[in-house]
């Protein structure tokens, strides 16, 4: 059973629900990122988004361009991203990562090396938001024949079909976007959320986690009540960016935030 | 039809490709948005009252047909073969650009979007996009990186005379990849509501297809006027390439006749040598951008390389999936003429014709001349003047150490 498939089953098994934090990798620099993703666990991270910093992020808002555009002052690439997996994995092998960027990067790996380095590393599953499963089909083999997961995207504009084509397409979780937007946009409507996810529901058997606009941990545990994980990237990145030049302080910032929202996630 | 013609091809095919390239490479808030795009447009490709409502704005809104025109003078200075200029910057607005946005402003208005918005590099697409929204009642937002703002005020000014609001993007390296960032950032938020007009033919399927249908005027016209001029069909084609919407819409009649032969012109910029270029046909690789699969130019990480242009109309690290086609299945060549070169054109153009060519256009004439040297005087290139030069008077004058 994958890593991602095994969290999921056991939070069921608790009548818990997934907190699944999103970093970008080597903001605001390369050695900050692995403390940061322990001090995600401990603070009650379930899964764990890694974002590989690309030039052009154009589904993100200004948060996290900006995150990427600290991660490429010092060239993080998708080895280095790659590098802090393995040495995450030297002290936890439970926790799920996912790799969240855009394809490029990879496409310049090559999907095959990338997909083996992947799972040498540690890597669970990949999500590039720039890939719809239908432009997936030539390349997807490359990370299914490894046990990787393929997480998609649906979004409040998808039809009813489509969901079902991802929901058969994608494996692991699927990641609902909350609403029209870039990441970081302004709060989300819980009682739409609540609408598309029974919509979603009907054609999807595998997890669903949303994300965008939740920033606080009142809004994650509402939205919580519909689906199987919540997904918190920009509010966590600015923190980040806040304390940019104090690793410590940014991680307590971090852990104090994760903590309230699992906090809340639990009550 | 012919079967032993290679290039005797209906493309893209179902799912947006041209061979390897193209496709639909997008977030999936934009997915519903393309379908629905798509769906309209090829609906409407082939129905009668749109194409007339087309035509007509083609004839008595841009002023078509524009003309094709005997360069006599530069002609002789070369050479060599006679040149012939398409001349798209007699075009309303001054370029090639207002073909697309009246197409696709007929769709936004078709599907009942009130807004549109819209990416420019060096203004001319934000011009002609302002434009057709005055025409049509439409409102207008254009995004320009704050670099191309500073470069190309006379179009910021422009635009906003036309009513459009101008959104300097600061976000990257401040140029036409940042523009097209945030436009479609924009669109995913807006997406109810407002049309993305894409300025060139790149961009997620269905756009490459349409805004090529929309600039294949050019070639069109230019196949009828050569018989009409010269009783015959040219032996080269020559367009600048940035996007390269202008040399698509040249070249796209073209692609079944394999023997007239078909140059795209690329920034050179510095030169092809060190990374101060914008030519990713000829120095680099296929990736994933801006919603498809076509060259760029990008680092050894796949992250996107800053690029550079005399001309902010070329300054683009990718470029139109069919172009990347034709590149790979060899039915056009790609070069580069380099911001010197193409100053010197130009000032060549200006003064043997008094056609002052945009900066952009003056890259395709450069390599014309040289390229014409090289054939016979009874051959025939055509070029692709896609745009005028007056937008561009303060950077060669600044370049020319004149204060204006």
């Amino acid at each position: 059973m994958s890593r991602i498939k095994n969290a999921f089953a056991s939070l069921e098994a608790q009548g818990k629900k997934a907190l699944i934090p999103y970093i970008t990798a080597g903001d605001p620099q390369k050695d900050a990122t692995v403390p940061m993703m322990r001090a995600l666990v401990d603070a009650g991270a379930d899964i764990i988004e890694l974002g590989v910093p690309f030039s052009d992020p154009m589904a993100d808002g200004p948060t996290i361009q900006l995150a990427c555009e600290r991660a490429l002052a010092h060239n993080t690439s998708l080895h280095d991203v790659l590098a802090m997996v393995a040495e995450f994995r030297t002290t936890n092998s439970n926790t799920p990562i996912v790799l969240m960027g855009y394809l490029n990067p990879v496409e310049r790996m090559g999907y095959e090396t990338f997909a083996a380095a992947a799972v040498e590393a540690g890597v669970d599953g990949v999500l590039m938001v720039d890939l719809p499963p239908e432009e997936a089909v030539d390349v997807e083999g490359f990370f299914k024949s490894r046990d990787l997961d393929m997480i998609y995207l649906i979004a409040p504009t998808t039809k009813d079909e489509r969901i079902e084509r991802i929901g058969h397409a994608g494996s692991g979780y699927v990641y609902y976007v909350s609403l029209k937007g870039v990441t970081g946009s302004k709060a989300l409507d819980v009682d739409d959320v609540a609408r598309n996810l029974e919509r979603i529901r009907k054609h999807v058997s595998i997890p669903v986690g949303v994300g965008f606009g939740i920033n606080t941990g009142e809004t994650a545990a509402a939205v919580s009540k519909v689906c199987d994980g919540v997904i918190v990237g920009s509010a966590i990145v600015n923190l980040i960016a806040a304390n940019a030049d104090n690793a410590k302080a940014a991680q307590d910032a971090v852990s104090a935030l994760v903590g309230s929202m699992r906090t809340a996630l639990d009550a | 039809m012919s079967t032993n013609n290679p290039f005797d091809l209906d493309l893209p095919d179902a799912r947006g490709h041209f061979g390897i390239h193209g496709g639909r490479f997008v977030s999936e808030t934009l997915s519903a948005a393309l379908d629905e795009l798509e769906t309209t447009y090829k609906k409407l490709r082939d129905d009668a009252d749109f194409q007339a409502a087309f035509d007509k704005d083609l004839a008595h809104y841009v002023g078509r047909p524009s003309p094709l025109y005997l360069a006599e003078r530069l002609t002789a200075h070369c050479g060599g073969a006679q040149i012939y200029l398409k001349r798209e910057d007699l075009n309303h607005t001054g370029a090639h650009k207002i073909n697309n946005t009246i197409g696709q402003a007929l769709l936004a208005k078709f599907m009942g979007k009130k807004k549109i918005i819209a990416e420019t590099g060096a203004g001319q697409h934000g011009v002609a996009s302002a434009t057709v929204a005055a025409r049509f009642g439409l409102e207008c937002k254009v995004f320009m990186g704050s670099t191309d703002v500073e470069r190309q005020k006379l179009n910021v000014y422009r635009m906003k005379l036309l009513g459009a609001e101008v959104e300097a993007v600061e976000s990257g390296t401040k140029t036409l990849k940042d523009a097209m960032n945030e436009a479609m950032r924009h669109w995913v938020t807006n997406v109810d509501d407002t049309f993305y007009i894409i300025g060139t033919a790149a961009g997620p399927h269905p756009y490459p297809m349409l805004v090529r249908d929309f600039q294949s005027v050019i070639g069109r016209e230019v196949q009828r006027q050569s018989v009409e001029q010269f009783g015959r069909q040219p032996d080269a084609l020559v367009a600048c390439v940035g996007g390269g919407s202008n040399a698509i819409g040249l070249f796209h009649p073209y692609i079944k006749h394999p023997e007239v032969a078909m140059y795209g012109v690329e920034a050179g910029g510095l030169g092809l040598d060190g990374d101060d270029h914008a030519a990713p046909l000829s120095k680099g690789r296929p990736g994933v951008l801006h919603g498809n699969r076509t060259y760029l130019m990008e680092d050894e990480n796949g992250q996107i390389m800053g690029t550079h242009s005399i001309s902010a109309g070329l300054d683009y690290p990718g470029v139109g999936p069919e172009h990347s086609w034709l590149k790979d299945v060899g039915r056009a060549q790609y070069v580069a003429a380099t911001d010197d070169e193409a100053l010197d054109a130009f000032h060549k153009l200006t003064q043997l014709e008094g056609i002052m060519p945009a900066l952009e256009s003056s890259h395709a004439v450069a390599y014309a001349m040289k390229l014409a040297a090289t054939m016979k005087p009874d051959q025939v290139i055509v070029v692709n003047l896609s745009g005028r030069g007056d937008k561009d008077i303060h950077t060669i004058a600044t370049l020319d150490g004149v204060t204006a």
